[in-house]
């Protein structure tokens, strides 16, 4: 039954993702964009990570396309020319390469084996006693708390540095 | 029974993907679209194996990575704009003033 509902949402993502890549309008390519974020949230649940995958519906799909989106909207995209992506030669030859490359890492995938196969029982309060919210705030405000706070300072730098550069010269 | 393998192959392939993203398109908001794929994907591995290992770290570097996703998308976007009202176009290959 997991094995069913891995390659559903496996083949959803994935299309998705190609649906990213290969179409021509940026409207497109947001929305589908939007499907993959959705579809990777709903694998995260898959793994018992619940708490990532409601930070990932919330900040990704949530916030970052949305502002994709007002960016597009903002700069008046969609009446702009299409640009010709490279010839269909060169599209090819890269999805060659891209195919190589993963029948390449395929032995080193293969590599990370655990000693079963199946996933390790949960030493993370796994009866049910913690939540995923709670072994993860557990660990982010004690082993973790520099990086913690780093990252609100990077946030930071990132509204300043933002704001800045997009700013209209007077 | 879904294994290890099953994620990181899956992981790879959206890699994959979101490089040949990068290195394809012109528009550069697609650019920055793969971009994010690409990070998304590395965000599968590391929660993947967070299920697998039995170690909440991995969730907790996701949940950095996310951050910095998010602060670098904004950043990538304000350039974006900015580059879109000094030129008229977000084509990557019009933007050639830095080219010798």
């Amino acid at each position: 039954m997991e094995a069913v509902i891995f390659y559903v949402l496996a083949t959803v993502t994935v299309v998705s993702a190609l649906c990213v890549v290969m179409l021509r309008r940026p409207i497109h390519n947001i929305l589908f964009m939007i499907m993959t974020m959705i579809g990777l949230a709903a694998l995260y649940i898959l793994l018992h990570a619940e708490f990532v995958a409601m930070v990932q519906i919330v900040v990704y799909a949530g916030a970052v396309m949305v502002l994709f989106l007002f960016v597009i909207m903002l700069l008046n995209l969609e009446q702009m020319p299409f640009v010709d992506d490279p010839r269909a030669a060169r599209w090819y030859g890269g999805i060659a390469l891209a195919v190589a490359f993963i029948v390449l890492l395929l032995p080193a995938i293969k590599a990370y084996t655990t000693k079963t196969g199946a996933p390790c029982p949960l030493p993370l309060g796994s009866d049910g006693a913690l939540s995923n919210t709670q072994v993860i705030a557990r660990e982010l405000f004690t082993t973790y708390l520099l990086p913690f706070e780093i990252a609100s300072v990077l946030l930071l730098a990132a509204i300043i540095g933002a704001v800045i550069i997009a700013r209209r010269k007077p | 029974m879904v294994t290890l393998h099953h994620y990181l192959l899956l992981s790879a392939i959206l890699f994959s993907l979101g490089v040949i993203g990068v290195m394809f398109r012109r528009n550069l908001i697609v650019i920055l679209m793969s971009l994010e794929l690409m990070l998304n994907a590395v965000n599968l591995t590391f929660i993947a194996f967070s299920r697998y290992l039995g170690s909440i770290e991995g969730q907790v570097f996701a949940l950095f990575i996310m951050v910095v996703a998010a602060a670098e998308v904004a950043v990538g976007l304000a350039i974006a704009v900015a580059i879109y009202r000094q030129s008229g176009t977000i084509d990557v290959n019009e933007i050639d003033l830095m080219k010798w």
